[in-house]
């Protein structure tokens, strides 16, 4: 280590104006600046956002760039195994594997971001009034909630799909109407520790109606928890989604979706494994994009959870 | 105590009464009757098989006998199958997922719990990263996948391990492996947090400063609490468990409940339906209950008459 040569001047205090002394040299961040750079440095978190998106574009370009129609039969080129013409191969019935696969994401996605979508709002405005008027109707709200809950999420969509006709919305609504509970509980918990809070005070003072406190104020403030929920409620929904069609009771043809085409090759997976190979390989990547997205998110938003 | 017993048992009577009431109104619901589906029968015939099953009563009428009955635990003739009781079919095939379903669930709790204080004790070094990459891929990977990437992996390429059916332990590896992989890998995640708080704990430090070996202190003063999450984890342990064992034994054609359920759905044979549904939400909602006495039980610190028990 070399010597630091010091001076007398060196020692002179540094001149400075009165006003600036208190000034903060920091740039000052906010909650969701903090929390996006906590987020930037987990990279794994950055490779699902990654995947999220690439999965998202090739969800709409896939099936034009293969130049493959994903209904079109061609029973002559069937349980072709992957080439130039056909990328991801051919199915039972000769449709192409690949334009499939991307049409599927397309539906599988939708279905995973409407489900959580409705599940939202549902949960968000039950639980806030659950949360932020409490007492008698916070006990009866939640005591429907986890009578409906006390049956097995899955046993009620499977029968709620046995009963009505089979379609793309059924499966949505059948995977909402119970769905929203997990939201709901979660919001009311976060509401009720928030609503004894000064700046609650001070708006309603001000004279806030009840609705603006619970929108404009407790909601905005429980939102980190509401994504991180959100954002783990997606790869659920498409687990679902995928559970019901292996079951015979997803998207009916010719729609297809990850969970059809698997439950499609499975009959033939032992000779034809790339049919089954490939949504099931995307339902996977799927599923894990968005939980290590959800970890990341949560890690991010509640430095508290950090382990 | 007792008091507490009774509103525990109220509930359960209360949520049944409405599981019951709401599958009985949703059957009503469905579109076409039992007997639409077989082929075309001439309107006597089909007028005296409804009298036979006393479709022809009114709805409030079929409805207090369901209810009746259900109480006494008969769930009334299948629709499908000639002859055969849904009691009886509930009573032939839930031995095979109960044996099945115990297994998985030991296999869960036991490679969970082992897993998750793996990664506590070598926090953010090689074990820890290793079991939580196994955790995510436990919690990516469906089931039904897994299953069929054991059935490929050990059966047809390595010949290792019987593909399908259900005769003898080595026929229930797969099949409860699959079924386990889902909660095994929420029960390391939930394991590995909880064990790291205890590990901080002023207790454990105390009991490092009396000087008590490291394995003592691990798994006589840390593991025992950190286990408790595991235990309150039992409830959606166990519906995982069973709604996994709709597909899982369809995949792997064993003959219990789940597999079942799933015929039943895909005939629409009302009566097996409801009964299995009624027959899953008593298996939970009991189960839950020991769940929560047990908790009580093994954590002095909730006292179960005590009025948050419940949560």
């Amino acid at each position: 280590m070399s010597q630091v040569k010091l001076q007398q001047a060196d020692f002179e205090p540094l001149h400075v104006e009165g006003k600036d002394a208190e000034r903060i040299a920091g740039e000052s961040t906010s909650y969701w600046k903090d929390a996006w750079r906590r987020f930037r440095k987990n990279k794994l978190a950055l490779f699902g956002v990654v995947v999220i998106i690439l999965l998202g574009i090739m969800s709409f370009i896939g099936e034009p760039i293969s130049g493959q129609n994903y209904s079109e039969n061609d029973l002559i080129n069937a349980n072709q195994s992957p080439s130039s013409e056909h990328w991801f191969g051919t199915d039972n019935l000769g449709r192409d594997v690949f334009a499939r696969t991307w049409y599927g994401a397309k539906i599988s996605l939708f279905i995973g971001l409407m489900a959580s979508l409705i599940d939202l709002v549902i949960g968000v405005i039950w639980g806030a009034v659950a949360g932020f008027y409490g007492g008698k109707v916070d006990e009866y709200m939640m005591r429907i909630a986890d009578i409906l809950y006390s049956v097995p999420y899955l046993l009620v969509v499977i029968l709620l799909m046995v009963i009505m006709p089979q379609g793309l919305w059924t499966l949505i609504i059948a995977m909402t109407i119970t769905g929203w509970i997990n939201m709901a509980r979660i919001v009311r918990g976060q509401v009720m520790q928030l609503r004894s809070e000064e700046y609650v005070m001070a708006s309603r003072s001000l004279g806030a109606s009840n609705s603006r406190l619970m929108f404009r104020h407790l909601v905005p403030n429980t939102l980190g928890p509401i994504l991180v929920t959100l954002t783990l409620t997606i790869p659920s929904a498409i687990f679902t989604e995928a559970f019901l069609s292996y079951l015979g009771l997803g998207v009916p043809a010719p729609k297809a979706s990850w969970g059809t085409m698997s439950s499609d090759a499975l009959s033939s997976f032992q000779y034809y494994p790339y049919q089954l190979f490939f949504p099931a390989l995307f339902i996977c990547l799927t599923m894990l994009a968005f939980n290590i997205v959800g970890d990341g998110l949560r890690d991010a938003l509640d430095p508290k959870e950090r382990k | 105590m007792a008091r507490y017993l009774l509103k525990r048992f109220g509930y359960i009577l209360v949520s049944l009464f409405f599981i019951i009431t709401i599958t009985f109104l949703l059957m009503k619901l469905a579109p076409g009757g039992p007997f639409t589906s077989e082929r075309k029968t001439s309107p006597a015939i089909e007028q005296q098989m409804l009298e036979a099953y006393g479709l022809n009563d009114p709805l409030y009428k079929q409805y207090f006998d369901y209810l009746i009955n259900a109480v006494q635990l008969d769930f009334g003739p299948s629709f499908k199958y000639d002859g055969q009781e849904v009691t009886d079919i509930i009573a032939r095939s839930f031995p095979y997922s109960l044996i099945l379903g115990l297994e998985a669930i030991f296999i869960a709790v036991a490679f969970g719990v082992f897993l998750g204080v793996i990664a506590a004790l070598w926090h953010n070094k090689f074990p820890d990263y290793t079991a939580m990459v196994l955790a995510v891929m436990g919690i990516s990977v469906p089931s039904f996948i897994m299953a069929t990437i054991l059935q490929y992996v050990f059966s047809i390429k390595l010949g290792m391990l019987p593909i399908a059916r259900f005769e003898s332990f080595a026929h229930t590896i797969l099949p409860a492996v699959a079924l386990a992989s889902t909660p095994l890998a929420f029960i390391a995640r939930l394991m590995r947090s909880s064990m790291l708080e205890v590990l901080h704990a002023d207790y454990i430090k105390t009991a490092k400063s009396k000087g008590l070996g490291k394995r003592i202190v691990t798994y006589r003063h840390a593991l025992r609490n950190a286990i408790l999450p595991v235990v309150s984890y039992m409830g959606p342990l166990v519906i995982s468990v069973l709604t996994g064992s709709f597909v899982i034994e369809k995949i792997f054609s064993i003959p219990g409940l789940g597999n079942e359920f799933v015929v039943s759905v895909t005939n629409r044979d009302y009566t097996v339906i409801m009964g299995t549904t009624v027959f899953f939400s008593v298996l939970l909602l009991v189960t839950i209950l020991i769940v929560d006495l047990i908790y009580g039980l093994i954590d002095p610190r909730i006292k179960v008459a005590s009025k948050g028990a419940k949560e």
